[in-house]
């Protein structure tokens, strides 16, 4: 009851979001429900499952690649088509990767997933034809539902039908995972992440378990990659890079690992907070360290746990 | 003929060069509770983890109603009526002791990969919870993080989660340690009449303390240095000073009542 009406709560921020900003800022907002979308997905692996990969940004590449190809080389428009192809993609990269990397737990599971992110980024250079190399593949404007907006200018189209699209996207891959987290599926990956050992003996598979959930995990990020894509209307290498995967974990911790909320309110924290900072300083990269570390020490349950810690002194 | 349970047949666990046990053997029937005594290091914690099939022994087997433990693996096993706890206390800290329980409970119902229900509203299995918790008398804590209960409150809802699985044999590495003794009689009680209403057929307890043993088992077994020393029902077990002094040092002069 509480996640609908906090829920309702962001879904009214979002949808008031284009009419009070413009569309400049508009624009800047798709690529945060994006990642929105895409670190849902990470959260499930990381938070809930306590396995740590620096290596998720080769799934947000599938998912943006995929976009890319089937757009531009297969002349295929459809995004619904797109999303699908991008989900299967990578949903089967992550149930080969997965099968090796969860054989290890804590910092093994991170260098293995580092090591499959590093060769995907080098395949990505490799295979020109297929990817484009280091200049990657511009996305052309996909069809929604069927319609094209051909008539439409692209900032039109983006923060247009676009956008609605996008903010639909993630609801619905949201409310999913509001329902996955709370589910016995759910309550089995925590309890696999509190204690291996103690949780097989109550009867869970717990390799099963975190494999479904670096599966889903991976699609998520295939959904965010597809999105992202097409809001920087390109689909580039670096995407990929491993510093790329390093962003995802960083915003996950500044907006509140293993807490549903935590990536919304991380991807927009962190927008706003790299803006500003870029705005003010040339240092920005410092500064986004130095808060990466005082969040770490002061405020381990992140953005949203300050949020929570102020609404619960407030009641009293 | 009552029937038998578990079976370990000389089973030798070694690490490295040294021997934790050797050549163990013994059967578990259906109806015992069987204390096992023994100096630390004497190997208890081995043969709990040997007979729960976390260890591979290095001779011998163990057999559950027949059939190896070997390789199975750990839910398998569980789900099949071989439960277990730690000698360490291993509770979810974030987790509602509700929550804790309901986790073998979906095991149990083949529903742990249930993604899209949430587990609050499983009817079935909540009620399962519930009875799990009353039989420990905890159904007033079903909403406390588990993180806040204390010690005694810890260990038996650590049971409990693993008794959700109505195992036939449940295994029990040190349930009172680190339980002040005006409490541990309590919970020896409380987790012994939980395991009779759930259905448990045998328990096999490592225990320290004697009056303990004296009051509640039904079967000894010593280990010493790896090897068993002895096997007998406890007022044999206590009629022998020498089987004792092996085993524990002095005698108490109140376990004998
Ligand atoms: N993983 C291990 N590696 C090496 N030696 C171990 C290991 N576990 C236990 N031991 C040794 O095996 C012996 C038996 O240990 P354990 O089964 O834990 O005894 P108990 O539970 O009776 O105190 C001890 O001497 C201990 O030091
Ligand atoms: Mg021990």
């Amino acid at each position: 009851m509480k996640t609908i009406l906090a829920f309702l709560a962001v879904l009214a921020a979002f949808v008031a979001a284009p009419f009070a900003l413009g569309p400049y800022y508009t624009t800047l907002i798709i690529p945060i429900l994006a990642y929105a979308i895409a670190l849902t997905g990470l959260n499930l692996l990381f938070g809930y499952g306590g396995l740590l990969s620096f290596g998720h940004a080769m799934f947000l590449a599938i998912g943006a690649y995929a976009s890319a190809v089937m757009g531009a080389k297969l002349g295929v428009r459809a995004f619904e088509a797109q999303l699908i192809v991008a989900m299967l993609a990578s949903g089967t990269v992550a149930a080969l990767i997965g099968l090796l990397c969860l054989r290890y737990t804590t910092i093994f599971f991170s260098m293995l997933t580092l090591a499959f992110g590093m060769i995907f980024h080098s395949f990505l250079f490799k295979f020109y034809d297929l990817t484009g190399g280091e200049s990657g593949i511009s996305v052309p404007r996909p069809s929604l539902f069927g319609a094209s907006f051909a008539s439409m200018s692209k900032t039109a189209f983006l923060v247009g039908p676009f956008y609605w699209y996008a903010l639909g996207l993630f609801s619905v891959m949201f409310l999913l995972m509001a329902l996955i987290v709370s589910s016995p599926f759910g309550l089995a990956l925590k309890a696999g992440r509190d204690n291996e050992r103690k949780t097989s003996f109550l009867g869970v598979p717990v390799f099963k378990v975190r494999y479904v959930a670096f599966i889903l995990s991976g699609i998520y990020c295939a959904v965010g990659g597809a999105v992202l894509a097409v809001s920087i209307g390109a689909a580039d290498p670096e995407l990929s890079y491993w510093t790329q995967s390093g962003n995802m974990i960083f915003i996950i911790i500044l907006g509140g690992l293993g807490q549903l909320f935590g990536p919304i309110v991380g991807a927009v924290s962190f927008t706003l907070l790299q803006d500003t900072l870029m705005a003010n300083t040339e240092y920005w990269r410092f500064a986004l360290g130095a808060i990466l570390a005082l969040i770490i020490i002061f405020a381990p349950r992140g953005i949203l746990g300050l949020i929570t810690r102020a609404l619960e002194w407030r009641r009293r | 003929m009552t029937e038998m349970l578990l079976r370990a047949l000389n089973i030798t666990k070694r690490y490295g060069a040294f021997t934790a046990l050797a050549g163990v053997s013994f059967d578990i029937s259906k109806g015992e509770v069987v204390a096992v005594v023994g100096p630390n290091g004497a190997g208890k914690t081995t043969l709990v983890n040997t007979l729960s099939g976390l260890f591979m022994p290095d001779e011998g087997g163990v057999m559950f109603e027949g059939r190896p433990v070997a390789g199975l693996g750990a839910s398998a096993l569980a789900l099949r009526g071989l439960a277990r706890s730690f000698q360490l206390v291993t509770i979810y800290p974030s987790f509602t002791v509700a929550e804790m329980i309901s986790v073998g409970a979906f095991a149990r119902a083949g529903q742990t990969f249930r993604l899209l229900r949430p587990s609050a509203t499983c009817r079935r299995e909540q009620a399962q919870v519930r009875e799990v918790a009353a039989a420990f008398g905890l159904e007033h804590r079903l909403e406390t993080t588990c993180s806040a209960l204390s010690q005694g409150e810890k260990k038996l809802v650590d049971i409990a989660s693993a008794l959700t699985l109505r195992p036939r044999l449940m295994l029990l590495d040190e349930p009172t340690s680190g339980i002040s003794s005006a409490d541990k009689d309590r919970i020896m009680e409380t987790l012994l009449a939980a395991a009779q209403r759930l259905g448990v057929e045998s328990l096999v307890l490592v225990e320290h303390d004697m009056e303990l043993i004296a009051r509640y088992a039904t079967r000894v077994i010593g280990l010493k240095a790896g090897s068993l020393v002895a096997d007998m029902p406890p007022d044999a077990f206590f009629r022998d000073p020498a089987v004792i002094e092996t085993l524990v040092g002095k005698v108490p002069h109140n376990a004998l009542g």
